[in-house]
């Protein structure tokens, strides 16, 4: 019980980063897109629960919303629409697999060779820059009207760009 | 070495990274593509939350509030990208998409 209380919130990355990657694995290799999509949920959700870990209590909410709501909603509605059964996949992966496993090969060398160089400190007591006087969601709330307004206008811009361009692409001619 | 540090969250981060870059070379079906694509943007995500509670800044939060925008309209565009194809070649296969070919 002490094990638990002493090292519970590691224990918990460990189970959610497993299931991050488990889910991720899914989507590259399953050939049944409505499974990807679920695996891909998986792989949401447990990115929900490292956030709350890493004190991101508003961005955890946020990724459940957001990914685990609107995104998969738009994913298993558009694998329904186009009725993937009369389309049999022959071949799962394309011609050029064998060039992307030598990218990925490539990735884990260069990068894996910077992780066994840098160190980080373990921070031992939870930051309070995260969440203030109020908690994170004010904290996050006031950086991202005072600090960062003409960003975040930027971005609501784009939203209407992005949604007027998915409405054109979606009509029908 | 048991105890979670950021590297723990950088090398789980990089390791979504991999794969969906490999998902995104490598699988031929446009929605499985977009799908991975998302998992290179919820890595990124992983780094700017790692670095934020590391450094004690909030600044990593904020910034992935911007990164979850553009993932949803990335995902709004190429759904509707998507569905263009499917009227046009009846296909969610990349490789069929040949129509500029000459």
């Amino acid at each position: 019980m002490d094990f638990l209380t002493a090292h519970g919130a590691d224990l918990l990355f460990y189970v959610f980063a497993a299931l991050a990657l488990a889910g991720a694995i899914g989507v590259v290799t399953l050939r049944n897109p409505m499974y990807g999509a679920i695996s891909l949920l998986v792989t949401f959700l447990s990115v929900a629960a490292l956030f709350l870990l890493r004190q991101a209590e508003f961005l955890g909410v946020v990724q459940i919303f957001v990914y685990g709501g609107g995104i998969m909603v738009l994913f298993l509605f558009v694998i329904m629409l186009v009725n993937l059964h009369r389309l049999p996949e022959v071949n799962l992966f394309g011609g050029q697999t064998p060039a992307a496993a030598v990218l990925a090969v490539a990735l884990l060398l260069f990068f894996g060779y910077f992780f066994t160089r840098v160190h980080f400190d373990p921070v031992l007591a939870p930051p309070s820059a995260l969440s203030g006087a109020g908690g994170n969601p004010q904290a996050v709330a006031l950086s991202l009207y005072q600090e960062q307004l003409l960003p975040f206008e930027i971005a609501s811009v784009f939203l209407l760009i992005a949604m007027v361009g998915a409405v054109v692409l979606g009509r029908r001619r | 070495m048991f105890a979670v540090t950021t590297t723990h969250y950088l090398v789980l981060s990089f390791l979504l990274f991999t794969l969906g870059v490999f998902g995104v070379a490598a699988r031929k079906n446009m929605i499985t593509v977009l799908m991975s694509i998302e998992l290179v943007l919820n890595s990124v995500n992983i780094n700017l939350i790692a670095f934020s509670y590391q450094l004690s800044d909030l600044t990593g939060q904020v910034f992935s509030i911007f990164t979850i925008t553009v993932a949803a309209g990335e995902a709004a565009v190429g759904l509707g990208i998507l569905i263009a194809l499917f009227r046009l070649r009846e296909t969610t296969i990349l490789d069929q998409a040949t129509e500029l070919k000459g």
